[in-house]
């Protein structure tokens, strides 16, 4: 992989990449807006994954093509998107059905704020400024049995998004399961924040350093790593 | 003779007073009932309670009947799109009240409410914002939020496809919450794009059985934020 002169870490592409190895064959997955949409383009080729969109489908395929966009067919984000055979179209209550009910195995979403017991907080800046706009996150955030979150390790003025105690108000309390990172990928367990990987050329002090809850690493840590992706 | 439909939109939305509580179906454009809403504006109705998923145009669909300032309410999971800045601080519908709903508890207290349930318990939303005050309880040691059912005075459906006892089909995406708040309101008023005879519709195939279907109205070419396809 390469890194920018100026920053050390991965690009977002490679961050989707980096959880699609974890998003076994079979599995049933729902994407939040940003950067988790990534993920379907770096899936390997031989794991059948079924996405499910909150909008009422499950078997979503791949954006639809500029000219081919059928309105009638869109994703969580409203945009135009597909289909594949063997898809379903179904009404918002049993799409929900499916969340709470325990029926999605991964949910991959953004953050604002993942506090070192797995809360999130991911819908409301709590400025006043903006409306918030919730839309299926809490629901997820409960429901799936495995929620990844998808973030920059910082947030653009340096400050920590990984946090002893949330301060923006929550989207879910503990729900978080993994964490992947432009350094790192970690993992919340009963006992803290486990460092699986973490980028070579970044020491785990210096890693601690850019974060605002304890980190243990594994034993067992691998250096984290991505090919380059345009 | 059972026939719900009518014969254009103004009939369609006769009776519907100031004041009333509607939920219009709808997610992205896909399913939205457009020309239904958009027909709501000649109504010149004030105070209205509007539920819906979200605005997803200031002057489009539900948008366009909030900036118009018919409501007063607005019960929504997503009430600002992507793109626009309605509801922020500092516009002209900044002071609508909000009630932000998570999008699964939205779908089903609407679904509850069609169903004769008056409320139900969820673990979405505990410990956050949105059950702030809510009674919650413990069940099989998890925690849960106790929701209540919505209802509404009106609900504006669209669907594809109808016959005149009001089974509806609906397209693709587009069915989103179109069944359940069908199921939820005291007059049901739908827009489709097609009317066909008795017995065309596939009955495996109707998600609305026409129950729940008051009025139904043709708009061959239905208004679509992205025009034609």
């Amino acid at each position: 992989m390469t890194a920018g002169p100026q920053k050390k870490g991965m690009a977002r592409p490679q961050i989707a990449w980096r959880a699609a190895q974890d998003i076994p064959d079979g599995a049933i997955v729902n994407l939040g807006i940003g950067m988790p949409l990534g993920i379907p383009n770096y899936i390997p080729a031989e794991r059948e994954v079924i996405l499910h969109s909150e909008n009422g489908l499950l078997g979503m395929g791949p954006p639809a093509k500029e000219g081919e966009e059928d309105w009638e067919l869109v994703n969580a984000g409203t945009l135009a998107t597909t289909l594949l055979p063997g898809g379903s179209y179904f009404h918002h209550a049993d799409s929900f059905a499916m969340i709470r009910g325990g029926h999605i195995d991964i949910c991959a979403l953004g953050a604002f704020q993942i506090a070192a017991n797995g809360d999130l907080a991911n819908w409301n800046l709590g400025d006043g400024v903006r409306t918030p706009t919730v839309g299926g996150a809490m629901d997820l955030a409960v429901g799936a049995k495995r929620v990844f979150i998808l973030t920059d390790h910082n947030a653009r003025d340096g400050g920590a998004k990984i946090v002893e105690e949330c301060t923006l108000p929550l989207t879910g309390l503990t729900c978080v399961d993994r964490i992947y990172t432009d350094l790192a990928v970690i993992e919340v367990t009963a006992t803290g924040l486990v460092v699986l990987e973490h980028i070579e050329d970044m020491s785990f002090e210096e890693l601690q350093d850019k974060t605002g809850a304890e980190l243990q690493q594994s034993a067992d840590w691998k250096p984290l790593e991505a090919p380059d992706l345009d | 003779m059972i026939n719900k439909q009518v014969s254009n939109l103004t009939v369609a939305l006769a009776e519907i007073e100031n004041g009333a509580t509607v939920m219009a179906g709808g997610f992205g454009d896909a399913g939205s009932p457009n020309d239904l809403i958009h027909g709501l504006l000649e109504c010149q109705l004030k105070g209205l309670t509007l539920i819906g998923n979200g605005v997803v145009a200031e002057d489009f669909g539900q948008g366009r009947l909030i900036t118009a300032g018919c409501v007063v309410k607005y019960i929504a999971s997503f009430p600002r799109g992507p793109g626009t800045t309605i509801f922020d601080a500092g516009t002209p519908t900044a002071h609508i009240e909000l009630e932000v709903v998570p999008q699964g508890t939205l779908a089903e207290r609407i679904r509850a409410g069609g169903a004769g349930i008056p409320g139900f318990y969820t673990g979405t939303a505990f410990g956050t914002p949105l059950a702030a005050g809510k009674e919650t309880r413990q069940i099989d040691g998890k925690d849960y939020v106790l929701e209540q059912a919505i209802t509404a005075d009106v609900a504006l459906i669209m669907a594809k496809h109808a016959d005149r006892w009001g089974n509806l089909v609906y397209s693709k995406s587009g069915r989103n919450f179109n069944p359940i708040m069908a199921m939820g309101a005291k007059l049901t008023i739908v827009q489709v794009e097609e009317i066909v005879e008795l017995g065309e519709l596939d009955p495996e195939t109707i998600a609305t059985p026409g129950i729940f279907v008051d009025r139904v109205v043709e708009v061959e070419n239905p208004t679509t934020l992205y025009g034609e396809p």
